[in-house]
Formats: structure tokens, C-alpha cells, sequence
């Protein structure tokens, strides 16, 4: 890895004065175990796409729990996008997922994060496992939005097409979607392959990975096996943290 | 205090004194989280070296850094991504071990740590000295594993762990502070996790 230039320089990759209100405008569940959360925040910081949240819950007692979240929605969103995944085990999730209602307030802090961003401008390929997808989203959203849906390559990977989050989306985006579990067209049940990755790949590009650490160790030894320069790839993985670092 | 959030209970009402502010108990497992793919390095060709402002700057291959007086830690390693974990075990050979032979100017107040990946991470002097800090090879009594950040990592438990950079292979000695990698990317130059410095301006 280089030093980091990048993209995120000049950008608030700090999150800019501490933590904010948020008031929650929607509540979707299109996908088992996870909720979608539109998100008014109260004088918010533009982000980028790639960038995250941390939501922190407080008790009555003063005990707090915090977990970070990626970003779907463009920075053209008059709202800010989430998507989580609720972990059984997970105490922040599952509050996300269970009990939050529109109109609840949430605090929040951000956009955090300068490394895993996308300046809109240069060519990148996106390899996203489950729920990695995420800050993808934002990144295709804004793409769109600018009209330069050219400058990005997909590939996503889930176990079934029903537990890929926004997969609508990423179909009607041509992205190569990848299935371990069931056929998807032609193509039968089985994990991304060097051969579907190549014709990804184009010259110049910034490579990107989200996913869980296995799919991201997976995808990135692929792509370096293939000769995609290390430095080129930029990694998020998220554990049972369900944080990405 | 931060207003309640509306139906939040919590889980863990017990707090466990070791937990810093914000943290979660993560148990037996050790989440992986890195920005980079993992190198592969074999052990023959690591290196470690302390250079920039120092006396004598030294290196280290594998077998001279193995020769050196062994040195543990036992206890508790904390991420910023809000996990923390118990009772770890590390060993390989102290920071203090490496700095005697290397010996910093009195002018060197910080520490760059570079890996093998060309991830950097800062470090004021004084939190890599007396005790505090160890170049580590073995993780329960085994290798230390590459995806922890093996054959070598840096172990700075008393800071947030992306202070603890992984693939270690350099400590520059510095008179002023210099950003690392995640701390040119927004994350907190010290980062110690009982005061929560997470993000720069915590």
C-alpha cells in the first residue's frame, strides 16, 4: 500500500464536530435479517461515497453501545442511507433492526473515513461479498447521478439472490452477480472466479473489496493472483464487529 | 451525557471493568480488519530496523531478533471498530530491547512504525518505552498468524490496536510527530482507548 495520497485528501475524513442528531425518516426491510434506515441528520457534513457512520444508543443508566455502518446513499441524498445487518448476537443491530420506528432520533457521527472512497472521477472496480455491497451503492448511486456509471466495474457475491441487499439495483446495473448457492442464468452455484474477474479489469483502475475478512482475503489473493497490483487494491472488511475498519 | 435513545435497554448490564468506554467484549474470537491485502512474507526475508534519529540504527533478520531476551504480554487488546479482547498472549522481544541497541537521540520524541505493506502508523516515544510495547512472533504459543499480522506485528496494547501495525519491519525515530496511515485518514494520533481518542479532535 502507498502512501494515501488520495482521493480522501482535502475531504473531511474526520468527522466533523462530534457527534449529531438524526432523525429517523424511513424504515425498510426489503431483505431478511436487516433493515434499511433513511436517516434526516441535522446539519450534516457532505460525504463521499465509501465513507461510514457510527450510530451510538444510550440507555437510561448512561450506558452506550456504538457500531460503525456504511453509507448507501449518494451525497446527493437529501437523506442519509444505512443498511444493516442484524446479527443475532448483535445489540446494536438488532435494536436498528427490531425496535427503531420513523421518528425516533438517533445520535450519529460522520462521514468517517478516508482511504475506502471513491472520488467519482477515476475508474474503479467494486468486489463486494453479502453485505459489502453497502458503500457500493452509494458509489453506483453517485455515479448515476453524475452520469458516469462508466467509470465502474461490479462484481457482487451472496449465497442466494434473496439475501443480496439491493440486488434490483446492482442487476439493472449490469453488475456481474455471483451466486455460491443457487444458479444465477446460465451460471451455476459457485464462488467468483479469476476468469469473471479479468474482463473487470481495465488499466488504471482503483480496485475495491467489502465483505466479510474471509471473502475479502478470498477476492484480493484472486485479483493479486491475477496480477492486479496490491497497491491498486483497497480493502474494508467487517468481522463479528460488524465494523468496518 | 447523551440524551437516551428511545427503547435502548442494553444487553451487557454488567460491565466488565476491563472494558474501556464503548467497547464490547468479543470473546474467543479476533476479528480481522485491514485497508490492504495480506503480503505473504517469509520469515527469511523480514527484517526488523530502527533508523531515523538514533545512534546506531540497527538491523535485526529473523534469527538476531529471535536471539534477543524474550519478552511476553499477557492481557487485554482493544480496536477502535469498538471490539475488545481478554486475556491475549503474545511474545516475542521488547521495544525497550531493540531502542537499547539502537539508542535514540535525546532530541527523538516520536515513532514511525512502517510495515512490510507500507502501512504507517505514529507513535509518541514515551508509549513504546518502559514495558509497554513489544515486536511480536507468537500468539498463544504458536506463529503468529498472517492475517493477525504475521510472521511479525507491533504490539502496543495500551492503544487502540491500528496503533499495533501489522507485517512490522521499521521504527523511524522522529523529533516531531508525523501522521500514519489511518491518522492522515482521519483516526486519532495517540488513540488511547480509556479516553476513547477514536478520530483526530477526540
Amino acid at each position: 500500500m502507498t502512501e494515501p495520497e488520495v482521493l480522501g485528501a482535502g475531504v473531511p475524513s474526520a468527522p466533523a464536530g462530534g457527534w449529531r442528531t438524526a432523525t429517523v425518516s424511513g424504515v425498510r426491510r426489503p431483505l431478511q435479517r436487516s433493515v434499511e434506515l433513511r436517516l434526516d441528520v441535522h446539519d450534516r457534513v457532505d460525504h463521499l461515497p465509501g465513507q461510514h457512520y457510527v450510530v451510538r444508543l444510550t440507555a437510561e443508566d448512561g450506558y452506550t453501545a456504538q457500531r460503525s455502518y456504511s453509507i448507501a446513499s449518494a451525497p446527493g441524498d437529501p437523506l442519509v442511507e444505512l443498511f444493516v445487518e442484524r446479527l443475532d448476537d448483535g445489540e446494536v443491530s438488532t435494536f436498528l433492526a427490531d425496535v427503531v420506528e420513523p421518528g425516533d432520533e438517533l445520535e450519529v457521527r460522520g462521514p468517517i473515513g478516508g482511504w475506502f472512497v471513491w472520488d467519482g472521477e477515476t475508474p474503479a472496480l467494486l468486489i463486494a461479498g453479502g453485505y459489502g455491497v453497502v458503500p457500493f451503492i452509494s458509489m453506483l448511486r453517485h455515479a448515476r447521478a453524475t452520469g458516469r456509471e462508466d467509470l465502474l466495474r461490479i462484481a457482487v457475491s451472496a449465497r442466494t439472490m434473496a439475501q443480496l441487499p439491493y440486488a434490483d439495483e446492482l442487476v439493472a446495473a449490469g453488475a456481474l452477480v455471483v451466486l455460491t448457492r443457487e444458479a444465477h442464468g446460465i451460471r451455476p452455484a459457485g464462488r467468483l472466479t479469476a476468469a469473471e474477474l479479468v474482463p473487470l479489469w481495465e488499466p488504471g483502475q482503483t480496485t475495491y473489496v467489502c465483505g466479510s475478512a474471509s471473502f475479502a482475503e478470498a477476492a484480493t489473493q484472486l485479483l493479486v493472483g491475477t496480477g492486479v497490483p496490491a497497491e491498486s487494491i483497497r480493502v474494508e472488511r467487517f468481522g463479528p464487529s460488524g465494523a468496518p475498519s | 451525557m447523551p440524551t437516551p435513545t428511545r427503547g435502548f435497554l442494553g444487553r451487557r448490564r454488567e460491565r466488565d471493568p476491563r472494558l474501556p468506554p464503548g467497547q464490547y467484549d468479543v470473546g474467543a474470537d479476533w476479528p480481522v480488519l485491514t485497508a490492504e491485502p495480506t503480503p505473504r512474507i517469509a520469515p527469511e526475508t523480514w527484517t526488523m530496523t530502527v533508523d531515523g534519529h538514533v545512534e546506531e540504527p540497527t538491523t535485526w533478520t529473523w534469527d538476531e531478533a529471535h536471539a534477543l531476551p524474550r519478552s511476553e504480554y499477557r492481557g487485554d487488546i482493544h480496536c477502535v471498530t469498538t471490539w475488545s479482547k481478554f486475556d491475549t498472549w503474545f511474545a516475542g522481544v521488547s521495544v525497550d530491547t531493540l531502542l537499547e541497541a539502537a539508542r535514540p537521540t535525546a532530541d527523538a520524541h516520536f515513532v514511525m512504525a512502517t510495515s512490510k505493506t507500507g502501512y504507517t502508523t505514529n507513535l509518541p516515544l514515551e508509549h513504546v518505552t518502559g514495558g509497554k510495547a513489544w515486536v511480536v512472533w507468537e500468539y498463544d504459543g504458536k506463529p503468529l498468524p498472517i492475517e493477525h499480522g504475521g510472521p511479525v506485528r507491533l504490539l502496543v496494547p495500551h492503544l487502540y490496536f491500528w496503533k499495533s501495525a501489522k507485517w512490522v519491519t521499521k521504527l523511524t525515530l522522529l523529533t516531531r510527530d508525523q501522521q500514519g496511515f489511518w491518522e492522515q485518514n482521519g483516526y486519532h494520533d495517540l488513540g488511547d482507548p480509556w479516553r476513547q481518542q477514536r478520530y483526530q479532535g477526540d
